[in-house]
């Protein structure tokens, strides 16, 4: 590269390896690091936000439909995947911990582990989606054989309790309109339902793509200490990995109780 | 001009052998540059391309404003010229304008590092918003786009039969680069100060441009999940803020402005820090409340998150919750304030010189005053109420942000062009420029105050057939055509000063500042050895004098 060749401002011969050309030294190369990584949570934080704020307004102004909603999700799925992605959170520190110790087989170990452990996630979340497609509550028409349908099962001749009665006298009118000065929405049930389908989908299919990239990450990371990169003095790639990892598993412990618990009727999952 | 001291004498100027130009000269050396001020170069040509395609939508919105009567084009062709003029000249010009540029080249040489903390991320900003503008010129090419800049639901979502999703996407896609150099920003200024350069000697266009970078990091990642929203809208087929589904139009505006107002002090804030340091330079004094004026930045910052309501007093929000935000919006003029009489503060009794960035900083605090003081007529509820969506909004934040922003960042652009290339630019054609800008600019805008206040709505291809209405409409199209005009003069003599131009010596200003101290322009890795900064920012009073002070002695 023409821009590395300049004499006079290179590093000592007894510089670290990894020092960049532009940083003074180490220290002030994993400083940068480790608060560009922490900015960078920050704006995700902000982007996950946004997202919460629409789940917060909506599920006050549709609770009973959001609840009702909820009750379609399958906790004991939910559950499992919490507990996997915590545990991937102890393999992730303990990668971080072996890599400033320096010992170069355990943090290849823990990394695969923790890869294993977000896939895992990943699969589970694969058959919650594909349940969802079946039971046609994927919302609006993005599979147009499969169209949402809040009354799928009760068409099906199963029994569904859930719904106020009194919600069939607004059934199928979407044309509603705003009414009075606090702008109520006022939809039907079932449509409300498919709007807390809508947020389920965003926000979990959002954190999915975090985890996918989080994967990805975790591969180079694995190449990077396989072919031992990592040192005592040098590791902080591992450790900004990890902190990336621990955000998205936070995000999943805020998303698990306000998509599958909150106003919940039974552990059971509704059916 | 700068005594001939300070500018080497009668030495003959010659370039430095080795800078950051010819360092390398294949298209590659600069398509894959890791140099800050290579990127800084990219962007420029970048978003000098944007800056005439949108105005290229200007001219055509102008043209059929001359007459009444919508005759020039269809109504659809008006509401789309007016959303790509808004879409390209915001999202492609104005927000990277002066940070992606002159930030870029001179955040590393004012802080005395060798580059931004995360080389390949910045040039990799540059290229999300390539990525981003040709996804929105894609959406221009195609068909064009019609939902105003603002991409309002449910308008967006379902009724637009126009390439909102190309757009949107564009958008969606340049927030991150917005994201990056902010990020980048604020990770070098915390960590590669030179030695010595502690938080109180940072030259204001740094902690300007901090300021900026804490809005981007945290407002841009907001307006990217809202558009995100918009598009699985579109995708899904269902709406999100659609009422029929129990959702709400209110929250995509809520959203929205959470990021859009604070947008607005991403594109003012860098040039009240290029202004700062015009100001010093040309009339030949430290800053008059330094450390006012730098905590003035972080307070617009911040005071902008809290703000964003005042946009929808119309829009069926509370009462209440206007009546704080009007509150709040006032508030926000305080910091405003204090810059603008910190700048004055500073020309009193100074020596002042009127060269080119000089009368592109003095136009700049005019046109700020009076963009900023209508802002407070649009923070009153009752007021904003009678001239929402008219033109007197239009006047109001085109003062800003042409009256602002471009001011700014032309003038930085001439103060820092010896630096950026190692030419002077002709002096006389510029000032002649400037001068051109600063009439054309005012009489585009001033009328539209004045008949926007008497009513004339904004986003219409057509107005009432009334004589005084047209007058000033007419005198808006001429004062655009002046301003047009004065904007081509720079594109031609600085492309002819990188050839023609003399040569500059390190420091043509006779300025403080670390970037004045290595050559122009500067070597790939900024300077010889490292700096090491003994000195408080702005001292242009005389060197000896200061020794004789000597910090024991009372001063003056
Ligand atoms: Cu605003």
């Amino acid at each position: 590269m023409a821009e590395a060749v300049h004499t006079t401002m290179e590093h000592p011969a007894s510089a670290h390896a990894a020092l960049q050309h532009h940083f003074e030294n180490m220290e002030q190369q994993r400083e940068a690091g480790t608060l560009g990584m922490w900015i960078f949570l920050v704006t995700e934080i902000m982007f996950f936000g946004g997202m919460f704020m629409a789940y917060i307004l909506y599920r006050s102004y549709n609770a009973d439909a959001f609840a009702a909603a909820s009750n379609r999700l399958n906790v004991t799925m939910g559950f499992i995947n919490t507990i996997v992605l915590i545990c991937s959170s102890l393999t992730m520190a303990l990668a971080v911990y072996y890599s400033q110790v320096g010992k170069r087989k355990m943090i290849v170990v823990m990394l695969i582990l923790t890869m294993m452990l977000g896939t895992t996630f990943l699969v589970v979340k694969a058959f919650e989606y594909y349940d969802k497609y079946e039971k046609s509550e994927i919302p609006g028409r993005l599979f147009p054989s499969r169209p949402f349908n809040w009354y799928a099962e009760e068409e099906h001749g199963k029994q569904v309790t859930q719904e106020p009665a009194r919600d069939a006298a607004t059934e199928r009118n979407p044309q509603a309109v705003p009414t009075g000065q606090e702008q109520k929405p006022d939809a039907s049930f079932a449509s409300r339902a498919e709007m807390f389908f809508f947020i389920y989908f965003a926000m979990t299919g959002i954190h999915a793509l975090h985890m996918v990239i989080g994967i990805g990450m975790l591969i180079v990371l694995t190449i990077m200490a396989w072919r031992d990169r990592f040192s005592p003095e040098y590791h902080s790639p591992v450790e900004l990995g990890g902190l990336y990892w621990h955000f998205v598993d936070i995000v999943w412990i805020f998303l698990f109780p306000l998509l599958y618990l909150l106003g919940a009727h039974g552990i059971s999952g509704g059916h | 001009m700068i005594d001939a001291a300070s500018m080497g004498g009668d030495l003959p100027v010659v370039p430095p052998k080795d800078n950051y130009i010819n360092r390398a000269y294949s298209i590659k050396s600069w398509l894959l540059t890791k140099d800050h001020k290579r990127i800084a170069i990219l962007y420029l040509i970048t978003i000098t391309f944007f800056f005439f395609l949108g105005g290229a939508f200007a001219v055509m919105i102008r043209l059929e404003l001359l007459t009444p009567a919508s005759d020039l084009v269809q109504p659809e062709t008006y509401n789309k010229f007016f959303t790509m003029h808004g879409v390209v000249m915001i999202f492609l010009f104005l927000i990277p304008s002066v940070p992606a540029t002159l930030g870029n080249f001179l955040v590393p040489l004012m802080i005395g590092a060798k580059d931004l903390a995360f080389p390949k991320i910045n040039l990799l900003s540059w290229y999300i918003l390539v990525i981003g503008g040709i996804f929105i010129l894609y959406a221009v090419v195609a068909g064009g786009v019609d939902t105003g800049w603002t991409f309002y639901t449910p308008y967006s979502s379902t009724y637009s039969n126009t390439y909102v999703m190309a757009a949107a996407i564009g958008v969606f896609i340049t927030g991150f680069s917005s994201i990056l150099t902010g990020l980048n920003f604020i990770v070098t200024i915390h960590t590669m100060r030179a030695p010595g350069m502690t938080w109180y000697r940072l030259p204001l266009f740094i902690w300007s441009h901090y300021a900026t970078s804490l809005i981007m990091v945290l407002g841009t990642p907001v307006v990217a999940v809202t558009i995100l929203l918009v598009g699985l809208e579109r995708v899904f087929r269902v709406g999100i803020f659609d009422p029929a589904i129990g959702g709400d139009p209110i929250l995509f505006q809520h959203l929205f402005w959470f990021y859009s107002h604070p947008a607005v002090y991403i594109m003012l804030l860098p040039g009240m820090g290029v202004i700062s340091e015009l100001i010093t330079a040309f009339s030949r004094k430290n800053m008059f409340g330094y450390k006012f004026v730098a905590y003035a930045s972080l307070g617009i910052a911040i005071y902008g998150f809290l703000v964003w309501g005042h946009h929808m007093f119309t829009s069926g929000q509370s009462i209440y919750g206007s009546l704080v935000f009007s509150f709040l919006t006032y508030f926000v003029a305080i910091p405003s304030a204090i810059k603008v009489f910190n700048w004055t503060a500073t020309l009193y009794r100074g020596s002042i010189s009127y060269d080119t960035p000089m009368l592109y900083a003095l136009g700049f605090i005019g046109f700020f005053l009076i963009g900023g003081t209508t802002g407070l007529f649009l923070a009153a509820i009752g007021l904003d109420i009678h001239v929402h969506d008219t033109y007197f909004v239009v006047a109001h934040f085109h003062y800003i942000m042409v009256g602002g922003t471009v001011m700014a960042y032309l003038g930085g652009l001439h103060y820092w062009w010896p630096k950026l290339t190692g030419r002077m630019y002709p002096e006389g054609w510029a000032r002649l420029s400037a001068l051109i800008i600063f009439v054309g600019f005012n009489l585009t805008f001033f009328p539209q105050f004045v008949v926007g206040y008497m009513g004339m709505p904004r986003r219409y291809a057509a107005y009432p057939d009334d004589p005084v209405w047209q007058m000033l409409n007419v005198l808006s199209t001429a004062g655009a055509s002046i301003l047009g005009a004065g904007y081509l003069l720079p594109m031609v003599y600085l492309p002819w000063s990188m050839r023609y131009g003399k040569y500059a010596p390190s420091n043509p200003w006779g300025a403080t500042g670390l970037e004045w101290q290595t050559t122009s322009p500067p070597p790939t890795e900024n300077f010889e050895e490292t700096p090491v900064v003994t000195w408080e920012p702005y001292e242009y009073r005389p060197r000896e004098e200061k020794v004789v002070v000597n910090k024991i002695l009372p001063t003056d």
